[in-house]
This record gives structure tokens, C-alpha cells and sequence, in this order.
């Protein structure tokens, strides 16, 4: 397919802002891959009242946004939004849409990029532009033991998914402009096969991992399921999060909400202490901004190990069991 | 550290012979799924896979709790389609030996690449509705009741069939498969076995000059981090790490620690 813009298009996913800024981290990144490759910056919105997050994009870099506003769009709507974005991507021919990777954000731009007949890589860590102006998307994969730099060299537009958290949003500017394209909701548009019968707003923890200040990761490792609930205790002790590895899901011995990485979670503390974790690609690329890494591991050679601030090479449960007995005696009370 | 890269560089692709013979975690969620609808109101199953020869086995374990067809897609001109070309390939041979399917069910994410992409490309190859991430379905006449919750939303929704839905990694906890049930399997194993040819794929296809996508370069980072590491007794690692780290990790916790055990009492 010819394209006839450089421009980078961003899908506006403004669901449970204020907490969800992937909207906003991606923008921060277009804008960098803007300045290599010429274009425009262009944020995409669907939805009912939505001017807020059309001025809020505006202000984290979107020099151009298409808004398509109508009381039909008032709920995120999968089949709906897939065929919008696929619609107007067609007439206006963007050279790359980046799109988040919350659930809604990873269900709908598989379907998207299938009807415009390109390709999408899932969960990108970073973005970059090559020297022949192509999207270098780089993602974990082969089971989180490697990175993998992937083009889409023929078909355009480029497309990929962007965990939340990877990149850093602008500041917010208020001084910055940008255009707005109001866009009509097209008469001829296909009725939805889904139909949403409830929908309840529940936030899955009070304290997320994702701001806490110090974060509790726990990997195979610790050995059993009954062991790693001990480090549920050591979190209490800590005002900690628990984290865990995706093998600890698969096995069960917590639930699938606190996973750290690759279809997970992506996490910032000020310590992150790791139990037993060896550190594939899709755990250790959800922990570059934790500022002091200790890790526990009986292996001084595991990628987790080379990591860390410190280093400790012992049981990840004893240690555990050992951390717990002394903070008992030395917390103050 | 990774012994042996599981990647062929010159084709740019993924090894999977040395992936070995499990099936993956999501997608047995996806065949307990199946089961259920099956044991509660009837179906008859259909377990596809397309990969190497060997993923044949895979298929053994599925009939062995329960599918009644057990379906290979493999061809050498298959191997290396991305998740755009994985999907066009399962929706041929939907299309074409199971037309008048009512439900398609997929694991989420597979636990090699996690894309999560190939079922709702598979759904729009097949033109029909999909859910993903799913944590309970009932079955009704003419459409599926399903239970998710995803970004932090609890949805009941109900979806039109034929249509696909994708089983969260928290449902369906597969159930146990019994070391006869799997002998019995091998004994009688009567896996389909079908190829591009037979799929309709023109002489030209070659997934992995077609896919969209390219991997152009592989590489395991290497994080080199001047560190300090503390080995020995764990009594002994424990006051070291309070001695030398004890005000991080107070104020990271908010609260107040003896740093040392000679401090006051």
C-alpha cells in the first residue's frame, strides 16, 4: 500500500484515566520517531464528551487529532472502534499507529491490522526509527529469553502495541496547539454481534503494584506454593507488593493479577527485592525503573543476579524466612 | 544464560522442535473450556494445532480428555507466519472442514511469544464477533453469556455465534489427564494430518517471506551492573544486608528499623 502521510497515529485509550496514561506515554515516544521521520503527530479519539482527553493529548505533543464524537460511542466498543479506526486509517493513510497494550488496547489492534492487511507487534519495550525510516519494533520473545527487532518492511501502516509503563509521558503543556479534525459517525456503520449486559467498575487491589514503593517479587524459586505465601508475610512487614514471575501463575500459586511483566504488570519502586526469579525478558523488562534491585537466587550467574544492586546467593525461601525473623526484631514499634 | 539461541538467524525464526511436546497453558484452559461445554450441554470438539510434525502429540493429549478430532496444520511452507498469516491459515481450514462451526475457543496468550493476537485475527478472518479473556460462559440458543474481567472492568456481555472467545489464565483450571487415558490415545491416535495443498494455499504461499512482519535482528541483553553480592550462612547475609542497606530499606518501608544490633534496646 502507498502512503501518502508520514504521519504516526496514537489510539486515544482514555478508559480509567487518570491511572491509565499509556495514551500519554506513547505520544511522548511519537513524538521522538516524529523528528526522525517527518510527520505529524496524531492522536485518535472515539467516544461521547471526550473534548478533556483532546485538549489533554494536545498538551502531552498530539499536533493533530481526529475526534470522532457521538452518544453511539459512549461505551468502548470493540467490533466498532476496530472498524472506525480501520476506516479512517484507510483514507487518511497513516505511516504507523501505535496503540496501548491494556486487554482493550491488545483485542483491538490485532483486529484492525488484520483488516488493513499489515503487520502488529504485540507488547513492544521500545521503539525505533532505522536508517531506512522504518518502525523498529523491539519486543520480548521466545518465551522471554531473547529481544526480537522486528520490522514491517512492505505493508504500511506499521502497527504495534505498547505496554503501559514503558515510555515516559512529556510534561503537561498547556501553551501547546494542535489541530482537531471532527469526524462524523458514518451512516453505513455495521451493528455490534457483542452486547455489554453489565458493566462494574472494580479495581482489582486498593494499593497497586505498579505504585508501590517497594515491590516483592517472588519466581519458582522459592520452591512450593506453601513457601511463597511467606512472602505475602515479608510483604506485610514491608508495607510491600507481592509480585510474581509467570511461571509462579501458571503454576497457581498466585492469580494471574500479580504478574509482573510481559502481559503484565509493569512496576517502579523505590527496592524491588527478587526471590528466586533467574530474569527472563518478559519479567526484567518490567523492572527498569525500580531504583535499588536486591535479588536472591541460588545461581550468581542468573540474568536477575547481574541485575541487582545487591546480589545475594543463597535460597530465595530461606532468605526469606531469614529476612522475616530479623524484621520482626528490629521494626520499631 | 541462553545456551543455545532457539533461533534460526538466516530465516528469522523460531525453532520450535526445541519447544518440546506440552501443550501450552493457555490453550489447555481453552480445551477445559471445550470440555465443559461439552459435558453440560453436548458438542462435539475439534482440537487443531498448527506447528512442526511433532506437535502431533499434543493432539493425543486432547483427545485423551476429550476432543473428538484432533487436527494437525503443518507444511514446511506454514513455518515462520507471523501471527497475521497463523490466522489466515486456521480460518482456511475452518472454512473449509468445519463450515458450520458454532464457537471457536483459543487460550489467551501462548507462553512463547504471548501476542494474544492470533484469535482476534483469527475472528476477523472469519468475520465473526470475539471476546477475550473470558472467565465464564454459558451457553443459550442462539448466542453465549460470557463473564470477563478486564482493565479493571467486571463485564457480563453477550456475543452473537458463531463467534471466538479467548479463556483468561485464571479460569478454567485444566483437569488432570489420567496416564491411561493418554496410552489409550496413542494406542488409537487417528490425528488429521493436512497441509498447505490441502488447504488451498496457492503453490506460491510461503509464510515466512508473506508474513507481514520480519524479525530482522535477535539478541539477549546483557545487563552488566556493577554489584555487590553477599553469600554465606543466612544469618549472616541477613545483618549484613540490615548493616550496609538497613536505611534503604526503612524508608522504603515507611517504618523504622534498628539498622545494627548493637543499637539501644
Amino acid at each position: 500500500m502507498m502512503t501518502s502521510s508520514k504521519d504516526i497515529w496514537v489510539f486515544g485509550d482514555y478508559r480509567n484515566y487518570f491511572q491509565n496514561r499509556v495514551t500519554l506515554q506513547i505520544l511522548a515516544r511519537a513524538v521522538d520517531l516524529a523528528s526522525k521521520t517527518g510527520g505529524n503527530v496524531c492522536a485518535v479519539v472515539f467516544g461521547h464528551n471526550v473534548n478533556d482527553y483532546v485538549a489533554e493529548y494536545i498538551a502531552h505533543g498530539a499536533q493533530k487529532v481526529y475526534v470522532m464524537d457521538d452518544p453511539r460511542l459512549l461505551l468502548y466498543s470493540l467490533e466498532t472502534y476496530s472498524r472506525l479506526l480501520t476506516r479512517i486509517a484507510k483514507k487518511y493513510q497513516p505511516e504507523t499507529i501505535l496503540v496501548g497494550a491494556t486487554r482493550f488496547g491488545q483485542e483491538m489492534a490485532p483486529r484492525v491490522a488484520k483488516q488493513l492487511g499489515t503487520g502488529l507487534t504485540a507488547d513492544c519495550i521500545d521503539l525505533e526509527i532505522n536508517e531506512k525510516k522504518f518502525l523498529v519494533q523491539i519486543a520480548p520473545s521466545f518465551g522471554g529469553n531473547l529481544i526480537a527487532k522486528i520490522i514491517t518492511p512492505v505493508q504500511r501502516p506499521q502497527m504495534a502495541t505498547v505496554r503501559p509503563g514503558t515510555f515516559q509521558e512529556q510534561p503537561h503543556d498547556d501553551n501547546a496547539t494542535g489541530e482537531t479534525h471532527i469526524l462524523t459517525l458514518p451512516v453505513d456503520l455495521k451493528k455490534d454481534r457483542i452486547r455489554l449486559i453489565t458493566s462494574e467498575h472494580r479495581p482489582s487491589k486498593k494499593q497497586k503494584i505498579e505504585d508501590a514503593d517497594i515491590v516483592i517479587c517472588g519466581g519458582r524459586g522459592m520452591g512450593s506454593k506453601g513457601k511463597f505465601k511467606k512472602l505475602f508475610e515479608l510483604a506485610e512487614l514491608m508495607n510491600a507488593e507481592v509480585g510474581a514471575t509467570r511461571p509462579v501463575v501458571y503454576s497457581e500459586w498466585v492469580p494471574h493479577n500479580a504478574l509482573v511483566g510481559q502481559a503484565g504488570k509493569n512496576i517502579k519502586p523505590k527496592i524491588l527485592m527478587s526471590f528466586g526469579i533467574s530474569g527472563a525478558i518478559q519479567h526484567t523488562a518490567a523492572l527498569t525503573d525500580a531504583d535499588f534491585v536486591i535479588a536472591i537466587n541460588k545461581n550468581p550467574n542468573a540474568t536477575m543476579m547481574k541485575m541487582a544492586d545487591v546480589a545475594i546467593v543463597a535460597d530465595a525461601n530461606q532468605m526469606c524466612l531469614g529476612i522475616i525473623k530479623a524484621l520482626k526484631e528490629k521494626i520499631r514499634h | 544464560m541462553v545456551s543455545e539461541l532457539p533461533w534460526n538467524s538466516k530465516t528469522g525464526t523460531l525453532k520450535r522442535e526445541l519447544a518440546g511436546g506440552m501443550m501450552d497453558p493457555a490453550s489447555r484452559r481453552a480445551l477445559e473450556a471445550a470440555l465443559q461445554i461439552k459435558e453440560n450441554q453436548g458438542a462435539h470438539i475439534c482440537a487443531v494445532t498448527m506447528g512442526p510434525v511433532m506437535a502431533e502429540e499434543i493432539l493425543h493429549q486432547a483427545k485423551a480428555l476429550g476432543a473428538d478430532d484432533g487436527v494437525l496444520l503443518t507444511d514446511r511452507r506454514m513455518a515462520g507466519a507471523d501471527t497475521f498469516l497463523t490466522s489466515l491459515i486456521l480460518s482456511k481450514f475452518i472454512q473449509k472442514e468445519y463450515k458450520s462451526f458454532d464457537l471457536v475457543i483459543c487460550g489467551s496468550q501462548t507462553s512463547d511469544s504471548e501476542t494474544a493476537q492470533v484469535g482476534p485475527q483469527l475472528a476477523e478472518e472469519l468475520d465473526i464477533p470475539a471476546i477475550g479473556y473470558v472467565n465464564q460462559i454459558r451457553v443459550k440458543k442462539d448466542n453465549i453469556e460470557v463473564r470477563r474481567h478486564v482493565d479493571d472492568f467486571y463485564e457480563i456481555l453477550t456475543m452473537d455465534l458463531p463467534g471466538l472467545i479467548t479463556i483468561d489464565l485464571s479460569a478454567y483450571k485444566p483437569r488432570y489427564l489420567a496416564l491411561e487415558g493418554l496410552e489409550k490415545a496413542f494406542e488409537n491416535p487417528d490425528i488429521k494430518i493436512i497441509d498447505a495443498k490441502k488447504l488451498g494455499l496457492d503453490d506460491s504461499f510461503n509464510a515466512l517471506k508473506d508474513s507481514p512482519t520480519r524479525i530482522i535482528d535477535v539478541f539477549s541483553p546483557t545487563t552488566q551492573n556493577e554489584n555487590r553480592v553477599l553469600k554465606g550462612a543466612v544469618k549472616k547475609i541477613v545483618d549484613q544486608l540490615f548493616d550496609e542497606y538497613g536505611k534503604v530499606i526503612s524508608s522504603g518501608m515507611g517504618k523504622d528499623i534498628k539498622t545494627h544490633d548493637h543499637d539501644e534496646v
